[in-house]
């Protein structure tokens, strides 16, 4: 099973570590639930370096990203910025989705875990035609500094350029192999450090110095649940295309001559009768998980990703539903009917619950 | 970490048994189970009165990650439940052995008693 640079450190604070896509990943160390909280009210720590890191040499760029990225990679054209999207087959099926950083005139990309080797493939087949090389980065590593307290936390750590205060949300900038983002997969502000895996330890130590709290993967699921960010694999797979996914505002059709991968399946769907992925809040004692079977008044759908909210304290979803629901449903646990509500999938805003 | 009691009987699925001195039997979960579940935010516990065959699912419990089932180590009617836990699932963390108990049974069949683990034998099964 593959590790991160940080495993014995895991294993030191005494997480619980599962098999993640054939890597072995903290899911805890303490109380998820005090986990999210820390994350919510102040600042946690993830090590993430599980995640595919590729690098970009040569040849035309950006025509390549054009092609296989479904989102305008033009929107990033300026350097130090970052662009959210979906890699789409020719049917439009959702391959990934993924992160592109652009600074000091070079790309990073950073995508799913279980999705590297397939990724990897596709990225090298339709480089070649651009002359542009594919450079996986197993040398890299990714942490996440998220919550209210993040940046201030991030400003006292010696190791980190200042100027990473003045980033935007989604702006990003290189030192030297390290990349400094605005992103992050929990609704709250921080940064992701995407620095070579020798680095990591380092920096690892010296947030947990000044009181971040070490956070798994169970809090991160439940931390991007609250925020409404979809899960690949979970959330939206291969079977499905980026309007029944949420994923419509990533879908870039603005300059009528790019052809990018995916574009004139896209354009045969009818979004207006497509399914959609929507929010659930169950108002019965329980809890929401994914297969549940939903109904409406107009028709029915699935539970994709439900679990317990720590910060709402009540169980939330996300579901893929046929359209013509209104504000309320049933969904069937345990061959009992309960109610629940459709809202936005942004369950908290800025990690605040909304008004 | 909470003692484990040494007056308990155990399934290997990790619910533990107490013949009270009434005769009655407290059901619960075991704390290394509570411990590999985590934060427990639900639990659904069976109706007094209910019967319950030895082995047979009795309850659900929901923490953040996941829904486990709850197997009976003995056969009987449910005599009493522990409401406590409808609001605060979260004592079965904090006191697996004593206030995080499920229900108690009337047991039907005190020799189901001989099918089920010691402390040890338990502790050996979590072990693996």
């Amino acid at each position: 099973m593959n590790k991160t640079a940080l495993h014995e450190s895991h294993i030191e604070l005494g997480a619980k570590m599962v098999n993640f896509s054939n890597w072995e990943m903290p899911i805890n160390y303490t109380s998820l639930i005090e986990e999210h909280n820390a994350v919510r009210n102040a600042a946690g720590i993830f090590d993430v370096s599980h995640m595919a890191v590729f690098d970009f040499m040569g040849g035309d760029q950006i025509a390549f990203f054009e092609k296989i990225f479904a989102n305008d990679i033009k929107k990033i054209s300026q350097d130090n910025r970052a662009i959210y999207g979906a890699l789409l087959n020719e049917k439009g099926g959702i391959l990934d989705d993924l992160i592109i950083y652009h600074a000091n005139s070079k790309f990073r990309l950073v995508s799913n875990c279980s999705t590297r080797k397939q990724n990897q493939d596709w990225y090298k087949k339709h480089a070649v035609e651009f002359g542009v090389e594919v450079i996986e980065r197993s040398d890299m590593g990714i942490l996440a500094i998220q919550g209210p307290d993040a940046l201030n936390k991030i400003l006292a750590i010696s190791e980190i350029d200042h100027q990473v205060n003045n980033l935007q949300s989604f702006g990003c900038m290189f030192e030297g192999e390290k990349l400094f983002a605005r992103t992050g997969y929990t609704g709250e502000d921080g940064l992701e450090l995407i620095v070579p895996s020798s680095d990591i330890k380092n920096l690892w130590d010296k947030a947990l110095e000044l009181d971040c709290t070490p956070v798994g993967l169970g809090a991160r699921d439940t931390l991007r649940l609250e925020a409404g960010l979809n899960l690949y694999g979970k959330d939206m797979t291969v079977n499905n295309h980026p309007y029944e996914s949420n994923l419509g505002w990533t879908i870039d059709m603005n300059d009528e001559n790019r052809q990018f991968i995916g574009k004139d399946a896209l354009l045969s769907i009818n979004q207006s009768k497509s399914k959609k992925i929507v929010g659930i809040i169950l108002r019965d004692k329980g809890v929401l998980r994914a297969g549940y079977e939903i109904t409406h008044g107009q028709g029915s759908g699935i539970v994709l990703s439900g679990s317990y909210s720590p910060t709402l304290q009540y169980s939330i979803g996300l579901a893929r539903v046929d359209q013509g629901y209104q504000e309320n449903g049933k969904v069937m646990i345990r061959n009992k009917e309960l109610n629940i509500d459709f809202v936005s999938p942004r369950f908290l805003r800025r990690g605040k619950i909304r008004p | 970490m909470n003692d484990m009691p040494g007056d308990l009987k155990f399934l290997s699925s990790h619910e533990w048994a107490r013949v009270e001195s009434d005769g009655t039997v407290t059901i619960g979960l075991s704390d290394h189970a509570q411990d590999l579940l985590g934060d427990i935010v639900f639990v659904e516990l069976p109706e007094v009165g209910q019967s319950i065959d030895a082995e047979s699912d009795a309850a659900i419990v929901e923490s953040v990650k996941a829904a486990s089932d709850i197997y009976s180590p003995l056969s009987g009617e449910v005599i009493e439940i522990n409401s406590a836990l409808e609001d605060q699932p979260e004592i079965i963390n904090s006191s697996p052995y004593e206030d995080g108990w499920f229900y108690k049974l009337n047991p039907s069949d005190m020799h189901e008693l001989d099918n089920l683990l010691s402390p040890e034998d338990y502790s050996s099964v979590c072990e693996d």
